[in-house]
């Protein structure tokens, strides 16, 4: 199998810049430090041979970013997709949220993104530089040198990976990869079968430490409401100063009920957090009830499907049979 | 600020029972708003009404709350009042104190308390409340009329009469339905054929109403006064303008092993049959099961010996759009299935048959051309037992019946049992019954003639088992008032099956968004006062689909929903509901979820310009309500994810201030 390489992406971006195909190219690009990699729109050849980053720091869904990126753009934007970003990129797609017209999607393979976390946890504080390669070099401020397998510190989505197939692209870097069947409801089965008050208390715990820095929002690619209820005066929940450290539990349920069967469990939520809390966990925990109250379902699987929730049909369930276990 | 008006209602003692109505009356007068409040004996009487309008001039209010009944009862009322006095009706809320407060409290102060709390609520509600107008609509001078047995038939001719169009969508070849396969009719004993089938006639002559036979309806739009109906007219590979209805096809065809339903499959008919010989209209249909030539084909007989041509092999479903003003629903019953019960042996003998069979037994253009003769061995049955309450009557957790009474079962039962004694007077005959229910005009006296004058043994007792034996049927039964197990050697066992809606009517009442109970018969408006209305405005209910009924009530039923719709058709004009949904554009996404929840279509979208701060131009795609359209179920209130979607008169807002007054 080929391996894709900063240098095959950096070549493809700037043929189709250069041959006017698109405009501009979202990419990633190294940040203060060598693994806050973050989202970048490149508009030259020079940008790109001068900062486009690829590795296993790439983690951002670029989705998101094409519903406002794609207003302004006078021609097409080029984005590169992972197979995860491939399923928020056409979820928003069936929400009309951007122009697929204006849109050039190359498909890129992935292996897996690293955790810095994980990375923190085995190499310690005061990482000076890191390299990606066969291994990921680690190097401290203090002078230690350290190995380490990309296996090994894969984020936790990555470890649960979904899909390796591109459900949505005009073009395909290296093969098509296939549907996994990952073993991410594990977690939460754990959690269902904890007695409610053990449950709270693990919610609690999390939840406590929440900041309310809107992080997970803001990168949430179904989070793209032209006013978002948190900001709205009229909600009558927006700034809301907490009562009690836990309160932000509401924000945090309030959220994931927003997007219930929109989510596509791209994990961007989890990845994001500085406090790292297990949020897609309340993700999954809706779509691993919408698969069982009314047969399996991946949001974004497919552009213009009908999710379980906002689909209605003659042939719908009373709700009294969903509860009885009815649904298909 | 609103200044609102707070009446507490007594509602005689059905409220000041359990409800200290002064204290209700002291406390919400304290509530943010409330500039007056009062009590009253009957708010509802003209009195009551004169003491809202004159505190509405007095005191200016802006919006008022009635502590009353259900709104379903006198919210009506309270807004023409309001109305009246030169109040918007939308700033009128009731605050239910009865049905959910004094009926289901006994003791005083927890009734009194719960009442402010209702209160408190409404008037929270109310300081929210703006100013609604409704909107108007055109009403189509058509009905439709669903379902073409003796309900159908009589609303349409009824509707007819009146001078508006209706059209009959039957889902069978022919209009008739089930009184077309009855013999004799309780208790005049008159025949079934010779008093429809003149009506049938009239029905096919009347230059107001179109049948639309062997069609169905598949998809509803619209509202009242203005539906747009999908009827899908199902291929026969006849053409029904050419096809004189001869009967020269029937005969030749030569598939001959097709069971015939409408003899309740106890004889055949030819793959291209014409139902019975009185059919409207009268025309043969292929049965695309068993026609050889639609099979593999092989064949054409029947478009050979057509002398008018009119068979069409090629012929395929046609969709036909149309707009009705006003819906009747008159889908009919059927007998349940006796598959679950197993201990009557209906399906291990012949001679085990439900009394919709015997109906056609006993009919001279029956399988037996009315000879009552059993099914297995065409033997003249000598011993008969009738057995009543089979699948009626059952406990809630009997899976096998209906908990309901069928009500006809009884009558039939006597009709059948004097009928046979009446032909046949050698023949003994036994019906076992749970009770007799005679409730109708005649209908003691021809019972009691059943007993008395024809000798039918009348043994108060379920049976428990019908066994088969040789030519046989063992009968094991108890006689509960002489306390004593029988066994009687049956030559023929009549099962009275509970009878059932039709299975049609589930779908249709979710494409008509109409009510049904758990039974699957549909629901009035009212049990008592509106007994021929759904609560879906427009769509009105005739015969055993809102419930089991005999022919005499059915016509009666039919005629009343003829009656309510040729009232609806006779307006120019309808006035809306002002409380529909509407989208706040500068919140829209435009990302469909409203629209794909929508029962009724009502949500378009469309691309709009949005000028922006920096002075450039957005276009940005947002949802467009159709308020004519709209029904205000709020289902895309929900959905929507950024909230831009609500409702008017029932706000998120409104809703949450509500919600807040209830807490605190």
């Amino acid at each position: 199998m080929q391996k894709i390489t900063r240098d095959i992406l950096v070549e493809k971006a700037v043929s189709l810049l250069e041959n006017g195909t698109v405009c501009c190219v979202l990419g990633w690009k190294k940040g203060e430090f060598d693994y806050d990699v973050t989202p970048a729109l490149f508009e030259s050849k020079e940008e790109i041979e001068k900062d486009f980053v690829y590795d296993d720091f790439c983690g951002a869904n670029f989705s998101k970013y094409l519903v406002k990126k794609t207003i302004k753009a006078e021609g097409k934007i080029l984005v590169f997709l992972k197979p995860c970003d491939t399923y928020s990129f056409n979820q928003l797609l069936t929400e009309h949220r951007f122009d697929r017209e204006k849109v050039y999607a190359i498909g890129i393979p992935c292996e897996g993104m690293a955790d810095i976390n994980k990375i923190r946890a085995i190499a310690g504080d005061g990482i000076s530089e890191i390299k990606c390669g066969e291994k990921i070099v680690v190097d401290t401020i203090y002078g230690d040198k350290h190995e380490i397998d990309a296996k090994d510190v894969l984020l936790e989505r990555c470890i649960n990976c979904k899909s390796k197939k591109h459900v949505n692209y005009d073009e395909l870097l290296g093969d098509e990869g296939e549907v996994i069947e990952s073993n991410r409801f594990d977690e939460v089965a754990r959690l269902e079968a904890m007695t409610p008050d053990e449950r709270f208390a693990f919610w609690q715990n999390e939840l406590s430490r929440c900041i309310r820095c809107n992080a997970c929002r803001d990168v949430c690619p179904a989070c793209t409401c032209e006013k978002c209820v948190f900001d709205n005066p009229k909600s009558g929940v927006e700034n809301k100063a907490p009562a009690n450290e836990f309160e932000e539990k509401m924000f945090h349920i309030i959220r994931a009920f927003h997007v219930a069967g929109r989510c596509t469990d791209c994990g961007e939520c989890s990845r994001v957090c500085p406090q790292h809390i297990p949020l897609h966990l309340l993700n999954r925990k809706f779509i691993k009830d919408i698969d069982s109250f009314y047969g399996e379902y991946q949001a974004g699987a497919e552009v213009g499907s009908r999710a379980p929730l906002v689909n209605y049909t003659t042939n719908d369930l009373e709700p009294s049979e969903v509860f009885e276990g009815r649904g298909e | 600020m609103q200044r609102i008006g707070v009446f507490v209602c007594w509602c005689g003692s059905n409220i000041a029972g359990t409800v200290d109505v002064v204290a209700v009356a002291e406390a919400l007068k304290k509530e943010p708003g409330v500039v007056f409040s009062a009590n009253y004996q009957y708010m509802c009487s003209q009195a009551g009404q004169d003491l809202i309008k004159n505190a509405i001039k007095e005191h200016n209010l802006t919006g008022i709350v009635v502590c009353s009944c259900s709104p379903r009862m006198h919210e009506a009322t309270f807004r023409k009042t309001a109305a009246a006095a030169g109040l918007n009706p939308y700033m009128v809320e009731i605050a239910n104190i009865r049905e959910q407060c004094s009926w289901v409290h006994k003791e005083m102060p927890i009734g009194t308390e719960k009442a402010i709390i209702l209160g408190k609520a409404a008037v929270a509600k109310v300081n929210l409340n703006t100013p609604l107008v409704p909107g108007e609509s055109p009403v189509t001078k058509r009905a439709l009329v669903i379902g073409g047995g003796i309900a159908g038939i009589q609303t349409a001719l009824d509707i007819a009469d009146a001078g508006f169009e209706v059209d009959i969508v039957e889902k069978k070849p022919t209009i008739g339905g089930k009184m077309a396969q009855l013999d004799k009719t309780f208790p005049t004993l008159d025949c079934a054929a010779c008093i429809l089938t003149p009506k049938m006639v009239d029905v096919a002559q009347n230059e107001k109403i179109r049948i639309f036979s062997y069609s169905e309806v598949t998809d509803v739009k619209g509202f009242v006064g203005n539906f747009d109906v999908t009827i899908k007219k199902k291929a026969r590979y006849v053409k029904e303008e050419l096809c004189t209805g001869c009967g020269a096809c029937t005969e030749k065809c030569p598939m001959k092993k097709v069971p015939n339903d409408f003899n309740l499959n106890m004889d055949t008919k030819r793959a291209i049959y014409i139902p019975f010989a009185q059919a409207v209209p009268k025309v043969a249909t292929i049965d695309p099961d068993y026609c050889n030539m639609l099979k593999n084909g092989k064949c054409g007989v029947c478009s050979k010996v057509c002398a008018a041509g009119a068979i069409d092999y090629t012929q395929k479903d046609e969709f036909i759009e149309e707009k009705y003003g006003a819906i009747v629903v008159a889908t009919g019953f059927n007998p349940i299935s006796m598959d679950k019960f197993d201990e009557f042996a209906y399906n291990q003998s012949k001679d085990v048959i439900t009394s919709l069979e015997f109906e056609r037994l006993t009919n001279a253009a029956g399988p037996t051309a009315g000879k009552l003769l059993r099914p297995s061995d065409h033997k003249h049955p000598e011993k008969i037992v009738f057995v009543q309450c089979v699948g009626s009557r059952c406990d809630a957790c009997n899976e096998k019946g209906k908990e309901y009474c069928s009500k006809i079962c009884c009558m039939y039962t006597a009709k059948h049992a004097m009928l046979t004694r009446d032909k046949y007077p050698d023949t003994e005959v036994y019906v076992f019954y749970i009770d007799v229910r005679t409730p109708g005009k005649n209908f003691d006296e021809f019972y009691r003639r059943a007993v008395e004058e024809y000798g039918v043994h009348y043994i108060k007792g379920m049976v428990g088992k019908v066994v088969p034996e040789g030519d046989k049927l063992i009968v094991q039964a108890s006689d509960l008032l002489d306390n004593k197990q029988l066994k009687i050697e049956a030559d023929l066992v009549v099962l009275a099956a509970a009878i059932e809606p039709d299975k049609s009517a589930r779908p249709l009442a979710t494409l008509l968004t109409a009510s049904m109970d758990t039974n699957d018969f549909f629901t009035e408006a009212h049990p008592k006062l509106r007994p021929v209305e759904s609560p879906t405005a427009g769509v009105f209910l005739s015969g055993a689909c809102q419930g089991p009924k005999d022919i005499p009530e059915t016509v009666a039923q039919a005629g009343a929903a003829a009656s309510k719709v040729i009232g609806l058709l006779a307006k120019d004009k309808l006035t809306g509901n002002p409380c529909v949904a509407h989208s706040n554009e500068m919140m829209c996404n435009g990302c469909s979820s409203c629209e794909r929840v929508c029962p009724y279509g009502a949500i378009t979208y469309e691309d709009k310009e949005f000028r922006m701060p920096d002075r450039t131009t957005l276009m940005r795609r947002i949802a467009v309500v159709n308020p004519a359209v709209c029904q205000g179920c709020g289902c895309c209130t929900v959905a929507c994810p950024s909230g831009a979607m609500d409702l008017k008169g029932f706000a998120s807002e409104q809703i949450i201030a509500e919600v807040d007054a209830i807490c605190k």
